[in-house]
């Protein structure tokens, strides 16, 4: 597992740098690093759930239901202040994991991933087909966001602080659950399901509570991504959105907080590069990228940056020994 | 004394193969009893059906004067009976500190709490303790995946206790552990389970260990209680000879015993 004593100094120096440097980067890497912080959010959702063995492919679900959630406000009341969408989306994000966690809370492996998947293409289906609420295949147009009244563009340097406080909150939230009862029997329970029934819980809720929290990070990540984007449309909610997620997750590695960082920092440059000047072969690049990684590290990023860390810490302490 | 367990009637059948028929057990408190009997006796297939983790077809299961029957293992296991498993239940990626700390946990809350850190209060020096009470402190830090045979044993047993349960199943304390071992891990084990002053049924194929730990003997065969009596009564019992221990370990009981006074009057009665 993890090495969580590296984690506080890895922590505060990525903090500093995403409050510090972004100011001096011109404009379309502080819109890159905006996209990162919402994708992190939703890939959290993703990385918990695999901390417990439970693959999603239909985390989008969550994420275009948050999405959707700011786009009715917006179309139908005007509303585009996040103080009250955040909490909003969240809010949309619990009650449809509520709702649908009934059902997956019973299901794992293959048939939790498809049944996820399942889902979420409902879901896809609908606002496809719905196009007098949805706006169909064009989505719905979302604009600018208020922050108690004062505006903030999707490339802004408010909206960006904005993303990265909610990241902070995120990050607060999922250590917090990590180490409760349920975080600790989540891990547990991939282990062994009948020790944790013979010691006196249901694993069921425990999948159930950790769904929750997955699908509430989903809503969340969907209200910042329709700001950040200004654009939402079906396709939040497709497959392919889902996969990405995973493959963020894959890429940084899941079971704590610093490797879905790194995945959704990587990935969204990578994204924003391999687009620009390979527009043909990104896909083919991501594949091999993904494939270098289940060969050679499966831990994802995160685990190389320790494995670095650990032999240059290691060579410092072997000349601080006395 | 009061009771425990009382199992009245209790029938279980897979298809065609009766794994329980007609099984009545009444268990007092502070007893150690002993399961005996070949393997697909029903042994397991019984500590299954009282532990919630198979519906019997038919009878009654009360523990403590309430009917379990049809409760969940979960359910079961918060009334106070517990078991350990013949192959080792334990999270293994975790060590075996965070071994007793989720059953702990699991054990101090009865529930899920999202908020409060599961390592709080002095509930890691209960753990420290349940480890120096189960003698295998030296592994705290240990994965559980990279532990001996008979300290994992232990600890399997140690997270089935950690609610001080009032009936204990063991299913083969000492299966897969050596010849050599397999004294030193029973005086651990009867000297934690003593100070806890639970009640204990263990599963066993050893009779050595039977005669040596147990007070009374309950002999399965083909799914059906053929002995239920003190041990030295159930070890010369004609039925229990003949279905499950069998003639070999007695003829090596009966050469051995002659140099061996004490045992050698039991071999004498057989």
């Amino acid at each position: 597992m993890m090495n969580w004593r590296a984690l506080p100094r890895a922590g505060v120096a990525a903090a500093a740098l995403l409050i510090v440097v972004p100011p001096f980067l011109p404009g379309w890497i502080l819109f890159v690093l905006t996209k990162a912080m919402f994708m992190f959010i939703a890939v959290m959702g993703v990385s918990v759930l695999l901390r417990g063995g439970l693959l999603t492919f239909g985390h989008a679900l969550y994420y275009a239901t948050g999405a959707y959630a700011v786009g009715f406000c917006v179309k139908w009341l005007g509303v585009r202040e996040l103080i009250f969408l955040i909490p909003l989306g969240a809010l949309a994000g619990f009650i449809m994991a509520a709702l649908v966690g009934v059902v997956m809370a019973r299901y794992r492996e293959v048939f939790f991933a498809m049944l996820n998947l399942a889902f979420s293409m409902m879901l896809f289906g609908a606002l496809l087909k719905l196009y007098w609420v949805t706006g169909g295949t064009d989505g719905l147009a979302i604009g600018t966001a208020t922050l108690a009244g004062i505006r903030l563009t999707g490339d802004s340097f408010g909206y960006y602080y904005f993303s990265l406080a909610m990241v902070g909150i995120v990050t607060l939230v999922v250590y917090r659950f990590m180490a409760s009862p349920a975080g600790y029997f989540l891990r547990a329970m991939y282990d062994n399901e009948i020790r944790i029934e013979y010691s006196g819980v249901a694993v069921r809720q425990v999948v159930y509570r950790t769904y929750l929290l997955a699908g509430t990070l989903g809503g969340v990540a969907g209200v910042l991504a329709a700001f950040t984007i200004g654009h939402i449309v079906p396709e939040d909610a497709f497959w392919i959105q889902s996969g990405e997620f995973v493959f963020v997750a894959l890429l940084g590695g899941f079971g704590g907080v610093p490797g879905p960082m790194l995945g959704a920092l990587v990935f969204e440059f990578l994204q924003t590069y391999a687009s620009k000047y390979f527009p043909l072969a990104w896909q083919m690049m991501m594949g091999i990228i993904m494939l270098l990684i289940i060969l050679f590290q499966p831990g994802g990023l995160w685990a190389i940056y320790q494995r670095i860390e650990a032999r240059l810490t290691g060579k410092d302490r072997g000349g601080d020994h006395h | 004394m009061s009771v425990v367990l009382n199992v009245q009637g209790l029938e279980k059948s897979f298809g065609a193969v009766v794994a329980a028929h007609n099984i009545n057990v009444s268990i007092e408190a502070g007893e150690t009893v002993g399961v005996i009997g070949a393997n697909g006796a029903g042994k397991t297939t019984f500590v299954n059906m009282v532990t919630g983790y198979l519906e019997p077809s038919d009878g009654r299961i009360e523990f403590m004067g309430r009917d379990i029957r049809g409760r969940s293992v979960r359910q079961i296991t918060r009334l106070g009976l517990c078991r350990s498993f013949q192959v080792p239940q334990v999270f293994l990626s975790e060590s075996v500190f965070d071994n007793l700390m989720i059953s702990f946990g699991i054990a101090e809350r009865d529930g899920l709490g999202l908020l409060g850190a599961l390592m709080r209060g002095d509930r890691g020096e209960r753990v420290d303790q349940h480890l120096l009470r189960y003698q295998i402190a030296d592994y705290r830090n240990v994965a559980a995946s990279a532990l001996p045979q008979g300290v994992r044993k232990l600890l399997d047993i140690a997270m089935a206790t950690v609610r001080k349960p009032k009936l204990l199943m063991l299913d083969e304390p000492t299966s897969g552990i050596s010849v050599e071992e397999k004294f030193g891990i029973m005086d651990i084990l009867m000297q934690a389970l003593k100070e806890e002053e639970t009640t204990v049924l263990f599963i066993e194929h050893d009779m050595e260990i039977v005669e040596r730990y147990v007070s009374r003997v309950l002999a399965f065969s083909q799914g059906e209680i053929i002995c239920d009596a003190p041990t030295e009564q159930a070890m010369v019992d004609p039925l229990v000879q003949e279905f499950v221990i069998g003639k070999e370990y007695h003829r090596a009981r009966a050469g051995n015993g002659s140099g061996n006074g004490a045992s050698e009057g039991e071999a004498g009665r057989c």
